[in-house]
């Protein structure tokens, strides 16, 4: 099973898109959302990220990681060099968009990493 | 080269200095953040440090590269914003060309390295408005300095603190294309970029720690270069 993990710079905003994707994803999807400095406030955290991608190791075969803006980027993309248990990527795509997408193809049961990933990457397309 | 004491010695001070700077300088570098940014740098920056002091006030038996690698894992931990991956993913990385302790060479490298490493992280160039444009011209100066002109570290170093404030004066005038400002297109010329600012603050406090540690001359200007002297007799040869 192929995992998710929403970084947003707040906490309230990666529940949400959790909320919205879940609703379409289903229970067969394995949903993380991680927002907010190491204080609360807004930014983001790589122990918190790192944290997340830690408890999804134990359950998935690969997480896609999504995030918001530019230190969510840098920040997902350090916490993944942290960790060893399970291949991680973090996909150039859409937030909420990307997340509901990914969460759909997720719960297939032939969903792989790869094709989780590209799902994600596909939802600039959805107007089109 | 020092001893291994006197290394790990000169790196606390370089840390407890630029903690204390970065707390004196939280309101200005908010300031600056919250005109073309998120005004959290000063923030982020003095939770970092704090941090990092605490970390090393703990950590016994360590040499320079441990040191400054615990630095690095301490501002990517607590740092928060994008600073964190920036200055603590970079700092991890350049740590590893302290092996042999700190020399003119090790630094050169180190310098390198971390610049390389900034780039590669953040994917900013010179001229993006950023902190590549203050530490781009602090490392060229300083490897130029060190490897062709043959000067003192010292000396090296204040040029290349001289080299960072004109590239901090060189953003001003520039439209942001990385980082939250580039958000605010061409609202962000004028103002001075936070990044570029926090980087010669620190460099500066580097420059204090040096002095205190190092023969030499601090009075250097980044632009006029440096005709090495040459022994008559040498060129005879």
């Amino acid at each position: 099973m192929i995992g998710l993990l929403v970084v947003s710079h707040s906490g309230n905003a990666a529940e949400g898109i959790r909320d919205i994707a879940l609703e379409m994803g289903g229970d067969d999807a394995r949903i993380e959302a991680v927002g907010g400095d190491p204080d609360g406030g807004i930014g983001t955290s790589v122990d918190d990220i790192s944290a997340a991608l830690e408890r999804l190791a134990d359950e998935t075969d690969g997480v896609v990681v999504i995030v918001d803006l530019g230190s969510a980027v840098m920040n997902a993309e350090v916490a993944i060099e942290s960790v060893d248990d399970v291949e991680c990527v973090v996909v150039d795509a859409p937030i909420l968009e990307g997340t509901l997408n990914a969460a759909v193809e997720a719960s297939s049961p032939n969903a792989t990493l790869d094709s989780v990933e590209r799902a994600a990457a596909e939802a600039v397309d959805l107007f089109e | 080269m020092a001893s291994r004491e006197t290394e790990c010695e000169a790196i606390l001070e370089a840390v407890d200095r630029i903690a204390a700077r970065i707390e004196s300088e939280k309101k200005h570098l908010t300031d600056l953040d919250s005109a073309i940014g998120d005004a959290d740098h000063g923030a982020n920056l003095d939770r970092g440090f704090k941090a990092v002091v605490e970390t090393l006030d703990q950590k016994e038996d360590a040499d320079a590269q441990d040191l400054v690698k615990t630095v690095g894992t301490a501002l990517i931990s607590e740092v928060g914003g994008a600073s964190g991956p920036l200055y603590g993913g970079s700092c991890m990385h350049a740590s590893q060309e302290l092996e042999a302790g700190i020399t003119a060479e090790t630094t050169v490298a180190f310098a390198e390295a971390y610049l390389e490493k900034l780039q590669d992280r953040g994917g900013a160039e010179v001229g993006d408005k950023t902190m590549v444009d203050a530490l781009t011209p602090a490392v060229h100066t300083y490897k130029k300095s060190i490897e062709v002109d043959d000067l003192p570290p010292l000396e090296a170093l204040a040029k290349a603190v001289d080299g960072a404030e004109r590239g901090v004066e060189y953003t001003v005038p520039l439209k942001a294309a990385k980082g939250r400002a580039s958000y605010l297109g061409w609202r962000s010329v004028g103002h001075q970029d936070p990044g570029a600012t926090s980087t010669l603050l620190i460099l500066e406090e580097l420059l204090a720690t040096a002095e205190e540690y190092l023969d030499g001359d601090v009075d250097v200007d980044a632009t006029s270069p440096t005709i090495p002297d040459e022994d008559p007799e040498e060129v005879e040869e």
